[in-house]
């Protein structure tokens, strides 16, 4: 016997995706942003009988979904027919956790309780006894510490016992008032026929009667019976909804009473099974100063000047030596095509592998560095505390705190940082965030920030500082975007919104940068094989083509040329930015390769050899500026537009999302060189 | 028991117990799903650097709510260890 699939659910910050990566090992496919549930990631686990088909569900409190994400985990646990469900709960806080718990087994669901961060929890002095909460709950309990492998093997075991009907436990549903649990076996009744045992008789009464519109929605396209107009179920819930009326249960006393009952169900559970002792509150203090009224935005800053710090210095050495590696590769390669045509050796070495390993040399490295450094801060649990600190800007413009959250996964990646958008309930302000993501510098453009803040300012610390200018800048402008969108075209009232703010975790050095190293070269070299490779046989056809004695890009850049001097650049660094539409970090691979005609792209190498051939073409401080301005500022990559296509429905909030900051960066761009041009 | 007061209304350090929750819809549902409901027990931990979300301490869990989000949930400075 194989395949069976099982689904791990859980609260969000319990540490899923940990367990979900330390059962599947790599046998699995991650989302873009390592750390985070984006999109539902899928792997394989074995146990001694059989292999299991994990499904790693977005975090959610409930299963009443509020955001697009929730509604993936619902969708997948009432109605995507997993065999199982594996509860993955925080041993530290596990009377809040239970309480999704609960709601599974009221679908019916066979299910399995993992009580996780039992390491942590003992820290925090809280002690779990697993088997009473076994037999309290009715299913399989393990505790797992997710950074012991061993105590994860026995997840797969409990999903054996579970499946193979060596388990003979009843998982508890929580009883609600004898009322609610009449008219509910009344409506289910009702239902059974039509039902025919593909759902939960008792569940979906309970749905009907607390009137879950978008849940009886799914319901009704997956069972293809339209239950809410059947005449025997309509007339069995107008009978059951007199019959709790006549008790004083309906409207809100009803809806209290529905989500109450779990709450209390849990909460007598958790007093039984959870014992706890004083331990030093080592999170108020932390708290106390990272989110602390003076301290918390210059902690926020010199965190984040460390980031740019680190990756700037750090980089420049590994993508020299990449650089060199290729360059002597390359040679190799051409030398190798010796017998080839000319034309085909250029398009294969001076097109496609130059556009290859161009992008490579000059993203890997900074992202190898910064993306373990980011998804340790995550990690650690410092992130929210940044929504947390951002939330009133952010309700100023209008919009939703946890926007805060996005824009944070844009300095990873801006693609990332849009389909990060589904955390958002709303979706106007899911559009907001989407719109606004570009404003928020990516990983591809650091390398051409930092050469043009490297060229004019000395040293590491005075390109860490002009970075984290630059990104203070951006966070102002995204703001600022944020907040007239939120007045023109998408007007509306913030909704609420509930943060929580987990306790502080002590990363896992070892596995977060392996890990987000793996995710980050996987996915840089994919890219750099679909995206900058094609590029790469592009930009070296138009190398090539002529037009009147003249190389086609050398034309094409003269044309721009009038606009690339308004905004303080020049013609070739404006071809630059427009052929670097697909990868963002090619804009100065292609402005070198252009300015020195070759026809090919050139290599970054030191920051030293990139100053003198840049000054060379008339690079001044300005156009330093400009540049810079306009990287922060201007469309996003051709995979982001795309994603925000995808993930709004319209091409037009992807042409506004590239129009927006294009606008910005133009204005920002000839205000500074006009600036310039009056002050001599 | 004491008179009945917003959460919002919860300076840092103190602690009250819920006597219940008149937030509606959507908001309602979400306070009740994360553990808010009448009898829980609840403290303020602190307050953003703007004054406002304020961290709320629940059930084992830390929460963020903004004041007027929470301000439908009434509590009462209830016997408290």
């Amino acid at each position: 016997m194989s395949g069976r699939t099982a689904a791990l659910a859980g609260n969000p910050n319990v540490g899923k995706s940990t367990v979900f990566n330390g059962l599947t090992g790599l046998r699995q496919h991650t989302g873009n942003w390592p750390g985070k549930t984006v999109a539902v990631a899928r792997g394989r686990c074995a146990s001694d009988r059989r292999t299991y088909e994990l499904v790693d569900l977005p975090g959610t409190y409930a299963l009443r979904a509020r955001s697009a994400e929730e509604a993936v985990t619902r969708d997948a646990l009432c109605f995507g027919r997993p065999d199982a469900a594996v509860v993955v709960c925080d041993g530290g806080c596990l009377e809040r956790n239970l309480v999704l718990a609960l709601q599974i087994f009221e679908t019916g669901l066979p299910a399995v309780v993992c009580v996780n961060l039992l390491d942590e929890a003992r820290r925090r002095g809280v002690r779990v006894d697993l088997e009473e909460l076994s037999r309290c709950l009715g299913v399989p309990v393990v505790g797992t510490v997710a950074r012991r492998k061993a105590s994860l093997r026995q997840v797969p075991a409990a999903l054996d016992a579970l499946l193979d009907g060596s388990w003979d436990g009843e998982p508890l549903r929580p009883q609600y008032d004898p009322i609610v649990e009449a008219a509910a076996a009344h409506v289910a009744a009702a239902l059974a026929p039509g039902l025919r045992g593909r759902l939960d008789g008792r569940w979906l009464a309970l749905r009907l009667l607390e009137g879950d519109r978008p849940l009886l929605a799914r319901a009704e396209e997956f069972l293809g019976w339209r239950f809410t107009g059947d005449g025997t179920v309509a007339a069995a819930l107008a009978a059951a909804r007199v019959q709790l009326a006549a008790a004083g249960m309906d409207g809100a006393a009803l809806a209290e009473e529905l989500s109450a009952v779990p709450v209390r169900t849990a909460q007598v559970i958790a007093a039984r099974v959870v014992t706890r002792t004083a331990a030093p509150d080592r999170d108020a203090r932390l708290d106390a100063v990272l989110t602390g009224r003076r301290t918390a935005f210059p902690v926020m800053l010199a965190l984040l000047a460390a980031i740019f710090y680190l990756t700037a210095v750090g980089a420049n050495g590994p993508s020299a030596w990449l650089s060199s590696m290729f360059e002597a590769l390359g040679a190799r390669l051409s030398a190798w095509l010796a017998g080839a045509p000319a034309a085909v050796r250029g398009a294969l070495v001076d097109g496609v592998y130059r556009g290859l390993t161009a992008v490579i040399a000059v993203m890997l490295p900074p992202m190898a560095i910064f993306f373990p450094l980011f998804t340790l801060l995550e990690d650690a649990g410092y992130l929210p505390r940044v929504a947390y600190n951002l939330d009133k800007p952010l309700e100023k413009c209008r919009a939703c705190g946890k926007q805060a959250l996005t824009m944070m996964m844009g300095f990873g990646c801006n693609a990332a940082g849009v389909v990060g958008c589904r955390i958002l309930d709303s979706p106007r302000e899911r559009l907001l965030a989407m719109v606004t993501n570009g404003f928020v510098p990516c990983n591809g453009r650091f390398p051409t920030l930092i050469a043009a803040a490297s060229l004019f300012l000395a040293g590491g610390a005075g390109t860490a500082l002009a970075l984290t200018a630059a990104v203070t800048l951006a966070v102002g402008a995204t703001l600022a975007a944020t907040a007239l969108l939120a007045r023109t075209v998408l007007r509306g009232t913030p909704s609420a919104y509930t943060l929580e703010l987990p306790p502080y975790r002590r990363p896992q050095l070892g596995q977060t940068v392996v890990r987000s190293l793996l995710d980050r070269a996987v996915f840089v070299l994919g890219r750099a094989a679909a995206v900058a490779a094609p590029a790469g046989l592009v930009i070296w056809l138009l190398g090539q083509a002529e037009a009147g004695g003249v190389p086609l890009l050398q034309r094409c850049a003269a044309f721009l040329d009038p606009a690339g001097r308004l905004l303080g650049m020049d013609g070739t660094i404006l071809l630059a930015f427009v052929l670097a539409l697909p990868a963002n970090e090619l804009v100065l691979p292609l402005a070198l390769m252009i300015y020195q005609a070759q026809g090919t792209l050139g290599g970054v190498g030191t920051t030293a050899a990139l100053g003198e051939v840049l000054r060379a073409n008339g690079w001044t401080a300005v156009t330093a500026v400009c540049v810079g301005l306009f990287t922060l500022f201007h469309w996003p990559c051709s995979t982001t537009l795309l994603t925000v296509r995808r993930e709004s429905g319209s091409w037009r909030w992807a042409a506004l999302a590239a129009a927006l900051p294009t606008a910005f960066g133009a204005a920002a761009c000839s205000l500074v060189a006009a600036a310039a041009r009056l002050l001599g | 028991m004491g008179m009945e007061f917003p959460l919002s209304r919860l300076e840092p350090g103190e602690s009250a117990v819920v006597s219940r929750v008149e937030t509606g819809g959507a908001m309602g549902r979400r306070l009740r799903d994360l553990g808010l409901i009448a009898g829980t027990a609840v403290t303020c931990l602190g307050r953003s650097p703007w004054g406002d979300p304020s961290a709320y301490g629940f059930r084992g869990a830390v929460v963020a709510l903004r004041a007027r989000d929470c301000a439908g949930v009434r509590c009462t400075r209830g016997a408290q260890p």
